[in-house]
């Protein structure tokens, strides 16, 4: 129980500090309109005749695969971000002499990141399916739990990265390089996922990468929280 | 032949790690250079006499003609990366439960080694694969996922290169390879329902005698080698480590 109120406590400070500074929040909108805007001129508005389906543009055949990079690159700098202001501030010791058990902060710190990416994704899944006139509105729900899914094993080992890493004078470029091989079975699962969520889905496939999708965040979730207290040891 | 060969590996891989990492302090030097010697000249003979079956005296394949002769040397590199890696993953483990630095030596030497036959097994697979199916990669579970196995384990020698403190060094760069091996089935069953491609394993049953002989001569030298290798590459460590860790001790005995 006590573990859980320190968790929300951290929760709640990290909020707190998002909404006075917004930092995270504006270097990831910003970054995020950029890498939209560098796909469409990358790959063109223009229906090509042969390499997308009948009728669609290539933004809106690759669009599953785009929203998903665009995601993570997005994500990565928030996530970078939320050991980083420990660091600076001195608050990771505080954090390290708090009492009980250190998985309460690997949760803390896990749910405030969901919810600073899931507002970033609040944004940008809309604003990217305008851009590239994607029809999502029937098909909102389902694409919203595929979202979830996929933001919660990213940002279970991009916590645990980011603690890792907040100490290197080389952290932002060593997040990427750890965080990007691992996240591979997510991208994988979740791109599949959100494929057939936009597509149509006739052979019913989209319940089993829903699950696998699923089981991959419960093992990376598990790792994660068992090595944690290792990883802001001092 | 696969599971012999696994269950040889992975003996070998904990009584390595077992003695080297905990009692190799009090083994003596020579006794660990005689015993890494020996090992490299017998694993060097055995390449010699396999590399001699299998270029020359086992027979040319039915359908792929000469070009399947790599395998003498493709296959027995995923033994020695998975050896590399596995020895890796425990001596990771290890160390996060005893932080002796036995371990993490061992832990180096492990990865940097199988990253070594990761590559080699890459690169003669490309080679092969060219001739063979058309092309040089396809994103096929087996090759993604000994790639990813690649970045993975390069990310783990960048980030050590990275880390000056000792204990942190150690630390972090175990948790790395500890989420890093865990993750590689993960990937390679993704990537499996994603995608496939690759042949199946040929049992030895299908496979002319000749040819199982000289794979399996040619399985134990890499072994061999590959345990040559990972001793000298665990002294190397031990002796930049120790030189490290005297000279963190005078600067602070010296303040």
């Amino acid at each position: 129980m006590g573990d859980l109120r320190r968790a929300m406590a951290l929760v709640r400070k990290d909020l707190l500090t998002e909404r006075r500074s917004k930092a995270a929040f504006n270097a990831m909108a910003f970054f995020a309109a950029m890498v939209l805007f560098i796909f469409s001129f990358a790959l063109g508005p223009d229906a090509p005749s042969m390499s997308a389906g009948p009728g669609q543009t290539l933004l809106q055949y690759l669009w599953p695969g785009l929203l998903w990079v665009a995601i993570f690159f997005t994500g990565i700098l928030s996530l970078s971000r939320s050991f980083q202001i420990e660091i600076e501030s001195g608050g990771l010791e505080a954090l390290r002499l708090y009492p009980g058990d250190k998985k309460a902060v690997f949760a803390g710190k896990l749910v405030a990141n969901m919810i600073v990416l899931g507002a970033m994704e609040l944004i940008l899944v809309p604003v990217s399916a305008v851009l590239y006139n994607i029809d999502l509105w029937t098909k909102l729900p389902a694409l919203m739990g595929v979202v979830l899914l996929g933001t919660l094993g990213f940002a279970a080992v991009g916590t645990f990265y980011a603690a890792l890493t907040s100490n290197l004078r080389a952290r932002d470029v060593m997040l990427p390089v750890l965080l990007f091989p691992i996240i591979v079975p997510v991208v994988v699962a979740a791109v599949k996922a959100t494929t057939l969520v936009v597509r149509g889905d006739p052979m019913g496939e989209l319940w089993t990468w829903l699950r696998i999708l699923g089981l991959i965040d419960i093992v990376l979730l598990t790792v994660c929280t068992l090595t944690f207290e290792f990883a802001i040891e001092d | 032949m696969g599971t012999v060969v696994l269950f040889v590996v992975v003996a070998a891989i904990v009584i390595f790690v077992l003695v080297y990492g905990m009692r190799l302090p009090g083994m003596s030097e020579n006794t660990m250079k005689r015993a890494a010697m020996i090992t490299g000249a017998l694993g060097l003979l055995l390449l010699a006499v396999g590399l001699y079956l299998g270029l020359v005296w086992a027979p040319t394949a039915e359908i792929m003609g000469d070009s399947y002769r790599i395998m003498y040397v493709h296959f027995p590199s995923w033994v020695g990366t998975a050896a590399g890696y596995l020895t890796a993953f425990v001596a990771s483990v290890l160390y996060i439960r005893t932080r002796k630095y036995g371990y993490d030596y061992v832990a180096l030497a492990g990865a940097e080694i199988g990253l070594l036959f990761n590559v080699t097994g890459l690169i003669t697979g490309a080679l092969w694969g060219r001739p063979t199916w058309g092309v040089y990669w396809t994103w096929d579970p087996r090759l993604t996922t000994t790639a990813i196995m690649a970045i993975t384990f390069a990310g783990y020698l960048v980030l050590r290169a990275f880390l000056e403190d000792p204990e942190a060094r150690a630390r972090v760069s175990s948790l790395v390879a500890i989420i890093g091996f865990v993750n590689v089935p993960i990937v390679y069953f993704s990537v499996r329902w994603w995608r496939t491609l690759h042949q199946v394993q040929s049992s030895p049953d299908t496979i002319d005698p000749p040819m199982v002989l000289a794979l399996r001569v040619m399985m134990i030298a890499f072994v061999l080698i590959f345990l040559f290798m990972l001793t000298q590459r665990f002294m190397l460590a031990r002796l930049r480590g120790e030189e490290e860790l005297e000279a963190v001790r005078l600067e602070v005995a010296g303040d």
